[in-house]
């Protein structure tokens, strides 16, 4: 169970200024059904350039609702230019912090704010200039270095908490890791990786694989009057066909695991796999 | 936290924990105390405490037709899992491919995954998909049997929807080809009949605390003359196929339980099956766009998973929390992952209905009063949540993120 403030307790279960405003003088939407959160937020701008009334609908967890109702608390009475400079970590303080694994809760209530002054301005969105980093949840590189900029993160899994990219399908960690390296300026130096154990290319096994037939597997099903032969590798699987005697042996299956597949395993590499192929 | 006020506690997740039984609490007091003798000493001492370990094992066999030497008593559900697939693939070491489905439990799911970092070797897994419904395709199973096939894995009844799968045909297929068996029966033992005496199965799989034994105690059947390699080595016990001392306190509890559950079989299949469907269906008819996960009738007689479209579960699970009501979620945010349950994903339910699906699972000590009480007090939350929802009636493109996702999710 999560460990939430009573602020943000309180926020989610007596949500402020839910709904939506007629005739807004922006709008901003952010985040979608198979994302597991949403937010609409509107606001009314006055004659004084300050905001007098702000709304908020949200589809997501405790956290998201009380970031929402909490971010339409914070901007009643800033003008926009004020409005903009509120960040996710402002509204966690004002919620008294949210769980870690819960800040992109706070993250879709600034976007959602920055979706709205945008709307009004009739500009784009800023960050959804940057370039798609995550596919899974819609996140750019720019929110991504906004982010690590200013709470500091250092690790693909708090990028991942604050932004949920990377939480999907990982495709873009190794993304993820360059814009950390990128942002907090790290040595680019890729740290040598020590020790790797052994990694072949497809054409090194294959190589490496009819070596061994040729000169040791080979020569010993030729003295049954059998043969063998390298039809694929794909991955640890090694596809063969066994020729001559072997194909009417009884015992065939037997030389191909605890034979062939025993000293491609030594001589080779120690994950492969022997199989026939029905050719 | 709590959001609750001093109410009674309405618990139905009993899918994820039980209540130990007070007969069962009774029974395992004087092992905590004045009856700790070690089962194994020469003394008499210890040898009532043996006897007693005898008589446990003679209960839990009874309940699942085994033999009492078949069981091994294990630490917990995983343990038997683990020890399980990892005892197979030992004994039949040249063989590489494994058969289980997409909707396992952890337990054996991620073990699955990471075979090959265990072993150090590649092993070929086939995760086989099931219907919308969570039910599973014989002929797709049969299919997915290779003469390198060393086990199938395969649950007795999913945990989140209640599906039960054919174990009972599943195993005929696989009879005499050399080919291992184990299931997870986890949530199917002491909910609906199991004879181990019809069905010629590897390996079963039980866990003590979602039967009412307590936590840190679970079984592992081994039928007679399966091979197996030990997952604990260590002393004699357990006939030398699970080393370390017994819990014998857990051990005598969780045999009182499964004699507990012998007896309460047909109240679990009747009243509590009952109370089950009211829930059900007073949820479904009360509630618009509400959506059962899960095949209707080849179902646990305690499970109702339901998705509840345009609403997140852990909103709706901490409204529930105010009134005392424990239940559980397949939501992304319980679990603190960012994606939804994958048994739900693998029944392909849409995300509409993914992230907001409650699972009430039921026991015997469920009353209609409590079944009524959430009735009541479900239908309003949902209102209200949905209310604040952008999605609800609304027309939310939802632009940003997700709409495009080409990952598997």
């Amino acid at each position: 169970m999560w460990d939430y403030t009573d602020k943000v307790k309180d926020h989610f279960l007596n949500p402020r200024n839910v709904g939506e405003i007629d005739s807004p003088s922006g709008i901003g939407e952010v985040g979608s059904l198979a994302c597991g959160d949403a937010l609409t937020l509107t606001f009314k701008l006055g004659d004084d350039g300050k905001i007098v009334d702000a709304k908020f609908k949200t589809f997501g967890c405790a956290s998201a609702i009380a970031s929402s109702s909490a971010l339409t608390e914070m901007v009643k009475g800033l003008t926009l230019d004020e409005a903009e400079k509120l960040t996710n970590e402002d509204i966690a303080k004002y919620l008294g912090g949210l769980p870690k694994e819960k800040m992109h809760c706070s993250v879709m209530g600034r976007e959602a704010l920055e979706a709205a002054i945008a709307n009004y301005r009739g500009v784009p969105i800023p960050m959804a200039l940057g370039e798609l980093v995550c596919e899974c949840f819609g996140v750019t590189d720019l929110e991504i270095k906004r982010a690590i900029q200013e709470s500091n993160l250092r690790t693909v899994e708090e990028v991942t908490n604050f932004t949920k990219a990377g939480g999907g399908c990982g495709k873009c960690e190794d993304k993820i890791e360059e814009l950390l390296r990128e942002v907090r300026k790290e040595a680019k130096e890729e740290i040598a990786i020590e020790e790797q154990p052994k990694r072949l290319t497809n054409i090194q096994k294959i190589k490496m694989i009819e070596e061994v037939l040729d000169r040791e597997i080979r020569p010993a099903l030729k003295k049954d009057g059998g043969d063998i032969e390298l039809i694929d590798v794909d991955g640890d699987f090694v596809i063969v066909s066994l020729r001559g005697a072997c194909v009417s042996c009884a015992k065939s299956q037997t030389t191909l695991k605890e034979y062939v597949e025993k000293k491609l395993r030594e001589q080779v590499l120690d994950t492969l796999i022997v199989e026939e192929g029905k050719v | 936290m709590s959001l609750g006020e001093d109410r009674q506690v309405i618990y139905m997740d009993n899918n994820a924990t039980t209540k130990v039984a007070p007969e069962v609490l009774e029974v395992m007091l004087p092992y905590f105390s004045e009856q700790y003798g070690n089962p194994s000493s020469m003394h008499s001492f210890g040898g009532s405490v043996g006897k007693m370990v005898v008589g446990a094992r003679e209960k839990v066999s009874s309940l699942i037709g085994a033999q009492p030497d078949e069981l091994v008593f294990t630490s917990c559900g995983t343990e038997s899992d683990s020890t399980a697939i990892l005892s197979a693939i030992q004994s039949f070491s040249d063989k590489r491919h494994i058969v289980t489905t997409r909707v396992e439990h952890p337990a054996v799911k991620n073990l699955c995954e990471q075979l090959d970092t265990l072993t150090g070797h590649k092993h070929k897994i086939t995760s086989l998909p099931v219907e919308s419904d969570g039910t599973i395709d014989l002929n797709r199973f049969e299919e997915s049997l290779t003469d390198d096939t060393a086990i199938v894995s395969i649950m007795w009844a999913n945990n989140e929807t209640g599906v039960i799968f054919p174990i009972e045909e599943m195993v005929e297929i696989t009879k005499n080809r050399g080919i291992l068996f184990h299931t997870d029966a986890v949530q199917a033992v002491g909910k609906i009949p199991i004879d181990l005496n019809k069905v010629p199965i590897d390996f079963l799989s039980i866990s003590g605390h979602k039967l009412h034994a307590p936590k840190g105690v679970g079984v592992l059947y081994v039928r007679k003359g399966t091979p197996f390699v030990p997952f604990m080595t260590g002393g004699h016990q357990e006939h030398g196929r699970r080393g370390g001392t017994e819990n014998v306190t857990s051990i005598i509890g969780l045999g009182k339980a499964c004699e507990l559950a012998a007896t309460k079989m047909n109240d679990e299949n009747t009243r509590v099956k009952a109370l089950r469907d009211k829930l059900e269906e007073g949820l479904l008819s009360n509630i618009p766009s509400s959506i059962l996960n899960g095949h209707k009738t080849l179902r646990l007689p305690n499970t109702s998973n339901i998705s509840f479209e345009y609403v997140e579960g852990e909103s709706i699970l901490l409204h529930l929390d105010r009134y005392n009501i424990c239940a559980s979620s397949g939501s992304a945010c319980t679990s603190g992952s960012l994606e939804p349950s994958h048994v739900l994903r693998a029944m392909g339910v849409p995300f509409t209905a993914a992230h907001g699906s409650i699972r009430f699972s039921l026991s015997v000590y469920n009353t209609e009063e409590e079944v009524d009480f959430i009735i009541d007090k479900l239908p309003p939350i949902i209102a209200n949540l949905r209310e604040m929802s952008p999605f609800w009636k609304g027309s939310h493109p939802g632009q940003v993120g997700g709409a495009n996702c080409k990952c598997s999710c």
